[in-house]
C-alpha cells in the first residue's frame, strides 16, 4: 500500500545542507491507522509530505498506493492527490468559503458535477456531524468544527489514504479525543489507511495499530503499538511511552521508595490477556514475600490493554530473587527499578 | 446665491471638468486593477518556494514595477508623450491621459497585490496543493477570493491616488477638475474656481473611499 525504500531528504539552507530524512525504510499496509511519533524537528512533517508529493526526496523511493510519488509530475501527480488527502494541524480551510463550499472545492477540482457534488458534500456533512452547519463560514465554527470540515473535505473524493499531520495537536484533549474517534469510525468503515504524524503518545495509544518512532530524521523504532509500549527500546521510545503510564509525581514518590534494603521495587507490565492471570496472589503464595502494591494503571490501546504495575516485594534476598525468577518466567514483563532510572 | 459667492463660477465647465475626472479615474483605475493584478501575479508565483519559483522572472517583473513606481507622475506623464502620440495619435483630451495614469499606477497596485497574497496562509496554499489543484484554480478559486477585502481596499487607495494623478495631468492639458483649476483657476487668480475644484474633488475621493471600505468589510468573512 504504502512502501517507502531508503529515502532520503535534505533541504538547501544558507548555511549548507540540512538532513530532514534519512535511511528510511517503511511499509504500511491496507486499511491500517499507522503512527509516526517524534518531537518536532524529528522529520515527521517531512516523512509525511513526501507521501503526497508535497515535498520530493533527494533519492529512494515513495510509493503509495501504486503511484510512484517520487518520480510522477504534473497531471498524474494532481490526480494521485485526489486519493491521497490530507488534514492539517491548523486546519488550513478557505475563510472565504462556507462549510458547505470548502467541503466541496476538491469536487471542484477534480471536475464532479454541480449535482453530484452537492449530494456527496450533504453525505459528508451528515458524516462529520456537522448538519446544520452548512451554511457557516470557518471563522463562525470551533477548532474541533474547523477540523470535522478538514476531514469531511479530505474524504470528499472518496481517497485510498488520509494523511493527518498533527491534526489533533491545536485541540484541547475532549476535542482530540472526539476527533480521533471519527478518525477511528472512518478507518473501520471505509476502510481507508490513515497515517497520522503526532508528538502525543496518547493519539498512537487510541487509534493507531502501528508506529514508528523518529529521532533526527530516522526512524529508530516501529512495530506493533502493543509491543512498541511493552518493550521499548530506544530511549526516545520509552519517553514517550512514559508520556502515558507514568506522571512526573510518580516517578518523585518512586525514587523516594527506592532506599529501603530489605525490599525490592518491580515494574510488571501487562498486556492483553495476561492481564487476567492471577499473577500476583500466585507469587504470594508460592514465595515467602510479601508484596505491597504501589502503584497501578491501565490504559486501553487499539489491540487490547496495557497495564503496568509497580510492586514492592519485601522478605529476604534469596527469597525475592526467586520471586523475580518467577515473574520472568511467566509472560509478564518485569523490571526491577534502581536507581538512576 | 451661488453665483454671489462664486462669480467666477461657469457650472456647466465644472460639470463637464468633473465628468472627464470622473471618466479618467474609473477607466484608468478598471485597466490598473487587471494589470496589477497580473503583475502581482507573476511577482507573487515567480518569487521563491512558490510554483513558478523563477529568480529571472521575479527580477525582471520586479524591477519593472520598482522603476516606474519610482519615477514621479509629473515626469513620467512627460516621458510618455511620444509613447501616447504613436497609440492615440493625440496628446491632449481625457483618453490622451490614461496611458500615464495606467503605467504610473499598475506597478504601485501590482505591489499592493503581491503583499495581498503574502497575507494568505501558507497552509491553505499547501492545502489547495495536496488536493490535486492546478495552478490556475489555485489562482481563480484560492489566491484572489481569499485576498478578496485586500484587493479591494488596495484598489480604493489606488483609485484615491489616481483622483490626484488626474489633477496632476490637467496641467499637461488632460481636461478634468485639476484642468480647471490650473488653467481656469489659478492662472486667472480666480479663487473661487479653484475652491469649488477642489471640494468637487474631494466629493470624489470620499466617495470612493467609502464605497471602497463598504466593499471591503462586506466581502470580509474572516
Amino acid at each position: 500500500m504504502i512502501l517507502l525504500k531508503n529515502v532520503l531528504k535534505k533541504y538547501k539552507t544558507a548555511s549548507g545542507s540540512l538532513t530532514a530524512v534519512q535511511d528510511a525504510n517503511l511499509t504500511i499496509r491496507k486499511g491500517e491507522i499507522f503512527g509516526i511519533i517524534g518531537y518536532s524537528g524529528a522529520g515527521k512533517s517531512t516523512m509525511i509530505r513526501l507521501l503526497n508529493g508535497l515535498e520530493k526526496p533527494t533519492s529512494g523511493t515513495v510509493q503509495v498506493s501504486g503511484y510512484d510519488i517520487s518520480t510522477i509530475k504534473g497531471k498524474e501527480l494532481r490526480q494521485a492527490r485526489q486519493k491521497i488527502s490530507m488534514i492539517f494541524q491548523h486546519f488550513n480551510l478557505l475563510w472565504s468559503r462556507t462549510v458547505e463550499e470548502n467541503i466541496a472545492f476538491p469536487l471542484e477540482i477534480a471536475g464532479v458535477g454541480k449535482e453530484a457534488s452537492q449530494k456527496r458534500v450533504s453525505e459528508l456533512v451528515e458524516m462529520v456531524g456537522l448538519k446544520g452547519r452548512e451554511k457557516a463560514y470557518p471563522s463562525q465554527l470551533s477548532g474541533g468544527q474547523k477540523q470535522r470540515v478538514g476531514i469531511a473535505r479530505a474524504l470528499a473524493n472518496n481517497p485510498e489514504v488520509l494523511l493527518c499531520d498533527e491534526a489533533t495537536s491545536a485541540l484541547d484533549p475532549e476535542t482530540t479525543d472526539a476527533i480521533l474517534d471519527l478518525l477511528l469510525d472512518i478507518n473501520e468503515k471505509l476502510g481507508i489507511t490513515v497515517v497520522l504524524i503526532t508528538h502525543e503518545m496518547h493519539v498512537i495509544r487510541k487509534i493507531c495499530h502501528r508506529v514508528a518512532v523518529m529521532e533526527a530524521g530516522q526512524i529508530v523504532e516501529q512495530g506493533n503499538v502493543l509491543e512498541v509500549f511493552q518493550s521499548p527500546k530506544a530511549e526516545i521510545t520509552k519517553k514517550f511511552v512514559s508520556q502515558v503510564t507514568e506522571s512526573a509525581e510518580h516517578k518523585e514518590s518512586i525514587s523516594q521508595m527506592l532506599d529501603d534494603p530489605n525490599s525490592q521495587l518491580i515494574q510488571l507490565t501487562f498486556v492483553g490477556k495476561k492481564a487476567e492471570q492471577p499473577v500476583i496472589s500466585h507469587l504470594i503464595r508460592t514465595f515467602d514475600v510479601d508484596v505491597n502494591i504501589v502503584h497501578g494503571n491501565i490504559s486501553a490501546t487499539k489491540s487490547g490493554p496495557y497495564g503496568t504495575l509497580i510492586v514492592r516485594i519485601a522478605g529476604n534476598e534469596e527469597n525475592i530473587n526467586r520471586a523475580i525468577q518467577y515473574l520472568d518466567g511467566e509472560d509478564v514483563k518485569s523490571e526491577v527499578i534502581q536507581h538512576a532510572n | 446665491m451661488l453665483t454671489k459667492l462664486f462669480p467666477n463660477v461657469d457650472w456647466l465647465a465644472m460639470w463637464e471638468a468633473t465628468q472627464e475626472t470622473i471618466y479618467m479615474t474609473v477607466v484608468s483605475t478598471v485597466f490598473t486593477f487587471v494589470i496589477g493584478l497580473l503583475l502581482g501575479i507573476i511577482l507573487f508565483l515567480s518569487s521563491p518556494n512558490q510554483l513558478w519559483a523563477n529568480k529571472l522572472v521575479n527580477w525582471l517583473t520586479g524591477s519593472v514595477v520598482n522603476i516606474f513606481r519610482s519615477i514621479p507622475f509629473i515626469i513620467l506623464v512627460i516621458l510618455l508623450i511620444p509613447f501616447t502620440n504613436m497609440l492615440l495619435g493625440t496628446i491632449r483630451g481625457a483618453n490622451a491621459a490614461l496611458p500615464a495614469l495606467i503605467i504610473g499606477a499598475a506597478p504601485f497596485y501590482a505591489r499592493l497585490v503581491l503583499i495581498s497574497f503574502r497575507e494568505i496562509d501558507k497552509g491553505v496554499i499547501e492545502a489547495v496543493r495536496s488536493m490535486g489543484a492546478k495552478t490556475s484554480t489555485l489562482i481563480w478559486k484560492v489566491l484572489i477570493p481569499e485576498s478578496w477585502p485586500a484587493l479591494i481596499s488596495g484598489i480604493t487607495v489606488t483609485a484615491v491616488a489616481l483622483v490626484g494623478y488626474t489633477a496632476m495631468a490637467g496641467i499637461i492639458g488632460a481636461g478634468g477638475l485639476g484642468d480647471l483649476a490650473f488653467l481656469d483657476g489659478f492662472q486667472r487668480s480666480r479663487t473661487d474656481v479653484v475652491f469649488v475644484a477642489t471640494v468637487f474633488i474631494l466629493v470624489i475621493v470620499f466617495v470612493i473611499q467609502i464605497v471602497g471600505d463598504f466593499i471591503t468589510a462586506r466581502l470580509d468573512k474572516r
